[in-house]
C-alpha cells in the first residue's frame, strides 16, 4: 500500500488508463490530464479537460482514474473538470499519434490553428496521400471518415481540432 | 444570472434535441452521423451550463432538475431552435443561422467577465466552428444543386428567416447581464451575421430574403412564451422523468 505516492508514480498510473473509445490511446497521449498534484496529506487531485463537449466517454474516463488509482491503493483522490484552456489536438503526443497509426487510424496531420481548406490525409494503411472526405463526422466525435483511392480502404482520421 | 445560464442551456439543449431527433432518420448514414455528433455537442454545452445553474441555486439541485422537471413556460430558448426539423433543407436552413449566429456569439462571449461562462465559450466555440462547415456546404450543395433541391432551399430559407431576428434582440436580462459585463451586446453581432449569410447564400445561387432592417420578426421564447412546438418536444424529452421522477439505469 503507498501512503504518499510522488507525482511521478501516478503519471505511470494514468498512463495506464486508455480512452475507451479510442482503446490504444491512454489518456496522457490524449492529453486530457491537466493537472496533477500529490498534497501533504497525500490526496491526489487530477484536473481533466474534455475532447469534445458532449464526448460520452468523459463519464467512463473519470472511473477508468478512479478505477485505476484504487487498485494502486490510492483512496484520497479528488477529480476536477478543467474547460480553458480548450483541449485541442495539439496536446496529443507523438507516441499516441505513432499509436493511432498502428492501429489504422489516420493521426492530425496540422497544428489545430493551421488546418487548411482541403487536408491532406495520408492512408494509415498503405501510406497514400492520395485519399478523399467522405464524411466530416465519423463514429466518434473526434473522427472524419476518409477513404484511400489507392488502396480503396475506407479509414478514419482523428481531426484536428 | 440564473436566467441567463438557462437561456443559453436551453438554447443548446433545445437545438441538440431537435437534432437528435434525426438520429436513425438521415437521408443518409453520414448525415445521420453528422447530426448526431452535432446534437451530442450542444447536448454537452447544456450539460456545463446545467451545471453551473444548479450550483449557483444550490437547494440541492442538479443539473437534470432544468431539463427534465420545469414547464414549458420557463424554457427561455429561442423560438428559431424548437423549430420542426422539416425537411432536410429546412434542417440546414435553421443549421446555417444558428450555426453562424453562435460562432459569432461564442467568440464574443470568450471575453465575458464571468470566467466559468468564458471558458464554456471557448470550448464551445471550436465545436459550433466546426459545425458551422458543415451546415454551410449542405446549403451551398443544395442550392446549387438540382432544380429541386434549389427550390426547397429557397423554401427553407424564407420559411425560417422570421425567426433569425430575435436572436439580436436582447431580453431585459440580456440588457442586465450585457450591462454587467457578462453578456455580450448581441444586437451588435447582426451586421456580421447577415454578411456571413448573405456570402453563402450567394455562393448557393440563392437570394437573400427581402426584409429592410429592423422589419417584424417572432419573439416570446426568450421570456417563455413559445411557439406550439416546444410543448410537444418536452413531452418527448421529459415523459420517462415526469412518469417516474429520479429513474436511473
Amino acid at each position: 500500500m503507498v501512503n504518499r505516492p510522488d507525482r511521478d508514480t501516478v503519471m505511470q498510473y494514468l498512463a495506464q488508463v486508455s480512452d475507451p473509445e479510442v482503446p490504444v490511446l491512454s489518456i496522457l497521449d490524449l492529453g486530457i490530464v491537466r493537472e496533477v498534484e500529490v498534497d501533504e496529506s497525500g490526496a491526489v487531485h487530477i484536473g481533466i479537460t474534455p475532447t469534445y463537449s458532449g464526448c460520452p466517454a468523459m463519464d467512463a474516463i473519470r472511473t477508468g482514474i478512479r478505477m485505476e488509482l484504487l487498485s494502486r491503493g490510492i483512496t484520497k483522490l479528488e477529480i476536477t473538470e478543467i474547460l480553458s484552456p480548450a483541449w485541442t489536438t495539439d496536446w496529443m503526443s507523438e507516441e499516441g499519434k505513432a499509436k493511432l497509426k498502428a492501429y489504422g487510424i489516420a493521426p492530425p496531420q496540422y497544428r489545430s490553428r493551421e488546418v487548411p481548406g482541403e487536408e491532406v490525409v495520408p492512408c494509415p494503411l498503405c501510406g497514400s496521400a492520395h485519399t478523399e472526405l467522405l464524411s466530416r463526422f465519423g463514429s466518434t466525435s473526434c473522427k472524419a471518415l476518409y477513404r484511400c483511392l489507392d488502396c480503396r480502404e475506407p479509414f478514419d482520421y482523428f481531426k484536428c481540432h | 444570472m440564473i436566467d441567463y445560464i438557462l437561456h443559453l442551456a436551453d438554447n443548446a439543449l433545445i437545438y441538440g434535441h431537435r437534432l437528435s431527433e434525426w438520429c436513425g432518420h438521415g437521408p443518409i448514414l453520414e448525415v445521420d452521423m453528422a447530426l448526431s455528433n452535432i446534437a451530442l455537442d450542444h447536448v454537452g454545452a447544456a450539460r456545463s451550463l446545467y451545471q453551473y445553474a444548479a450550483e449557483i441555486e444550490g437547494n440541492g439541485k442538479t443539473e437534470d432538475f432544468y431539463p427534465y422537471f420545469r414547464d414549458v413556460r420557463a424554457f427561455r430558448n429561442v423560438l428559431l431552435v424548437e423549430q420542426p426539423n422539416g425537411d432536410f433543407a429546412d434542417t440546414m436552413a435553421r443549421a446555417l443561422f444558428f450555426d453562424t449566429y453562435m460562432v459569432l456569439f461564442y467568440t464574443a462571449l470568450q471575453k465575458s467577465s464571468d470566467a466559468r461562462l468564458a471558458a464554456i465559450a471557448e470550448k464551445s466555440l471550436k465545436e459550433v466552428t466546426y459545425h458551422l462547415r458543415f451546415s454551410r456546404e449542405w446549403v451551398i450543395r443544395l442550392g446549387d444543386g438540382t432544380e429541386e433541391s434549389h427550390a426547397r432551399m429557397q423554401h427553407a430559407i424564407a420559411e425560417l428567416w422570421p425567426y433569425a431576428g430575435e436572436l439580436f434582440a436582447p431580453s431585459e436580462t440580456e440588457r442586465a447581464m450585457q450591462a454587467a459585463g457578462i453578456a455580450p451586446d448581441i444586437a451588435a453581432l447582426k451586421p456580421e451575421w447577415e454578411r456571413l449569410i448573405g456570402e453563402t447564400l450567394q455562393e448557393a445561387t440563392l437570394s437573400y430574403p427581402l426584409q429592410a432592417a429592423g422589419a417584424w420578426h417572432h419573439s416570446g421564447g426568450k421570456t417563455g412564451v413559445h411557439s406550439e412546438y416546444l410543448g410537444f418536444a418536452l413531452a418527448e424529452l421529459q415523459y420517462l422523468q415526469k412518469s417516474y421522477p429520479g429513474c436511473a439505469w
